[in-house]
């Protein structure tokens, strides 16, 4: 059975210590072997750990497929169903009143646009949500304390449930926006550095959630809260937002809770760069917003895992 | 960095714990333990469930803070050089951590990865420890389609990947099958007498400590109960029990037999002698030789040893266990048994 021959090793005494210890090197297992040089960079470890995660998803057809059904829904009926664009062009109002209107509440005269661009918000906001869940996972079954038993920072691995989350958010995104042109959003504003920016928006957004969402996991190893916390926090955050209305047709206190979520900004931004709206504030604004919310968050996420990862 | 590959002789304690304390809430779970372990031994943690073993391995592999008392892990302090710690030693957990949609190598490669070994060496030296667990064959299949025992074998060279000193193993045949389990016990016997690895292991399987440990420590309630070599622990309970019968229920010769330097308790029933004795087999002869020299003829002969069992129930008691074990370690530990006992 076992093709390892012990060593009938008549000495092997059985009390501490005394057992010998001078014999001959066994190179087979490269255990005798003068260790390599390791890299003790902080970072060390980072891509191997999004990548085992990122794998699990791009090896895995289905997931993306069941991720990228909702937006379509959302999109191809809710879209297309409350299309306030063909609601107010059946109201019988003069054309050029009816762009004044389309205008002063979406900054464009597409909802249908207006929608795409929340959309991308909406799958990166879902996608981030789930990245907590993944570490209540590997908390479950153990390769948390597996990684956690080696010199890896503890921030490395929050960072890489963050940035495999970000991955995911950005290609998912990417999807969602070829699929919002083919049902028929406005391209006529695209150019590639607004398509670039868009990204980046995404990137920003896509970090902050997941870094968020990761730390609310921190300590939990039950996939129950985690749901829960997911539900609690998710549809809030998208319809406190500007994703699929407009901030001007909410009411003052609603507004403000708008403006304060992250997720409006990132709205803001991408309709600015993606469908030439006009946008609530200036993109400087956004930006500034949402790169504070990305490292602040991000932050906040490693500093609380060298106190939370472990017990 | 490691100085396990110098071959020159070293009897130092490479883990020196005081009165290590762990306290969650109002439980007690490690409470004030204190123990050395040699280079180059196996040293055993036995005690039923919730006594405090994987607490105490937790807290020497740096994932739980001690709240109380020290320890020093292959010369670095857990506290202040958690990392050089973690550099040092390999850990094999309970649970079976590998990535079941990665193959058994990148598996291993992985666990490089996380401790900084660059690709040129962890590719080669993955194939060397699959080689050592005999996966070769399985080294490109995913782990998801390995049975129990294979896991056990993969979580195993994980363990191994970083070049440890010191290896710590949880529960290492938990559930698993006779083949496993003798394989895996080969496998431990070999990285003590051929590499020279330290190795510390909890265990259930009083049979596998008796095996393979050099000394154990019994644990129950957070404390140490007794620490010993299995051999010490088991004469401790009193030694060997011989059983004589003879044809001749007299004369009696229970002085002349206590005379003998090894025995240490007679009784006698009739025909029957109840001998309590050290190294019970050399024993026996010159008990036979007594009788016979008297000109008595021996029946029947019977030599029981203690077994660690006797010596662990002597010292946890008898009563079963109904303790409230945290919830997370007792799914780990049915999702590990339910797992070994998957596949072929």
């Amino acid at each position: 059975m076992s093709k390892i021959k012990p060593e009938q090793d008549s000495s092997l005494s059985s009390t501490a210590g005394q057992e010998k210890i001078v014999q001959a090197a066994q190179p087979d297992a490269g255990l005798m072997r003068t260790p390599p040089k390791e890299n003790t960079s902080p970072f060390h470890g980072l891509w191997a750990l999004t990548n085992r995660d990122l794998r699990k998803w791009y090896t895995n057809p289905i997931q993306l497929f069941v991720s990228l059904i909702q937006p379509v829904v959302w999109l191809g009926l809710f879209g297309k169903a409350l299309n306030f664009t063909t609601f107010i062009s059946s109201s019988g109002i003069p054309p050029a009143q009816q762009n004044a209107i389309l205008l002063s509440y979406f900054g464009t005269t597409s909802y249908f646009s207006f929608l795409s661009c929340g959309m991308l918000s909406f799958i990166v906001l879902f996608t981030s949500a789930f990245s907590g869940m993944s570490v209540v996972f590997d908390r479950r079954f153990g390769f948390l304390n597996k990684a956690l038993s080696t010199p890896v920072a503890r921030g490395t691995i929050v960072m890489a449930k963050i940035l495999q989350s970000v991955g995911r958010s950005l290609v998912q995104a990417g999807i969602v926006l070829i699929i919002a042109v083919v049902l028929g959003m406005d391209t006529s504003h695209f150019t590639a550095q607004g398509i670039f920016g868009a990204f980046v928006v995404v990137f920003l957004m896509g970090m902050g959630l997941s870094a968020l969402f990761t730390m609310l996991a921190l300590r939990s190893a039950d996939w129950q809260t985690q749901m829960a916390i997911i539900n609690l926090l998710n549809l809030p955050l998208l319809f406190a937002s500007n994703a699929l209305f407009p901030l001007k047709i909410m009411p003052t206190w609603l507004q403000d809770v708008v403006r304060v979520n992250p997720v409006s900004y990132a709205n803001d931004a991408t309709r600015q760069l993606l469908i030439g709206a006009t946008g609530w504030g200036s993109l400087w604004v956004d930006f500034a917003v949402l790169i504070a919310f990305a490292a602040i968050l991000s932050a906040v996420g490693i500093i609380l895992s060298w106190r939370f990862l472990s017990k | 960095m490691s100085a396990t590959q110098t071959g020159t002789p070293s009897f130092s304690a490479i883990v020196k714990v005081e009165k290590l304390s762990k306290t969650f809430g109002n439980l007690k779970a490690v409470d004030n333990i204190s123990f050395e372990i040699q280079e180059g031994e196996i040293f055993g943690l036995l005690g039923p469930n919730g006594a405090g073993k994987t607490t105490t391995i937790n807290m020497l592999t740096t994932l739980l803070k001690p709240t109380d008392g020290n320890a020093d892990v292959c010369g670095y302090n857990i506290f202040k050089q958690a990392n050089e710690v973690r550099r040092n030693v390999g850990v094999v957990p309970q649970e079976y951590t590998a990535d079941e949609d990665m193959t058994g190598i990148n598996n291993i490669i992985l666990c490089a990865d996380l401790y900084g070994i660059p690709k040129s060496d962890s590719k080669p030296h993955a194939q060397e420890l699959l080689k050592l667990v005999e996966l070769q064959d399985a080294a490109k299949k995913k782990v998801g389609t390995y049975s129990g025992g294979m896991r056990r074998r993969l979580e195993l060279a994980c363990g191994l990947i970083n070049y440890p000193r010191l290896l710590f193993l949880d529960e290492p045949t938990l559930g698993l099958d006779v083949q496993t389990r003798t394989a895996v016990w080969q496998y431990i016997k070999t990285l003590k007498e051929q590499y020279h690895m330290t190795l510390l292991m909890t265990t259930h399987y009083l049979e596998e400590a008796d095996l393979l440990c050099d000394r154990v420590a019994i644990i129950d309630h957070g404390h140490i109960i007794k620490i010993g070599s299995p051999q010490a622990l088991k004469e401790s309970i009193g030694g060997d029990v011989v059983e004589i019968e003879v044809k001749e229920p007299n004369p009696d010769l229970s002085t002349d037999i206590s005379r003998i330097a090894l025995v240490k308790n007679v009784q006698k029933n009739n025909n029957t002698y109840l001998i309590k004795a050290e190294q019970g087999e050399e024993a026996t002869a010159q008990i036979i030789d007594i009788i016979r020299s008297e000109g008595l003829h021996v029946t029947r002969v019977s030599l029981r040893k203690p077994t660690l069992d006797e010596v662990y129930l002597e010292l946890t008691g008898r009563t079963l266990r109904e303790e409230e074990v945290d919830k997370l370690s007792m799914f780990r530990q049915r999702a590990t048994i339910r797992r070994a006992r998957a596949g072929t």
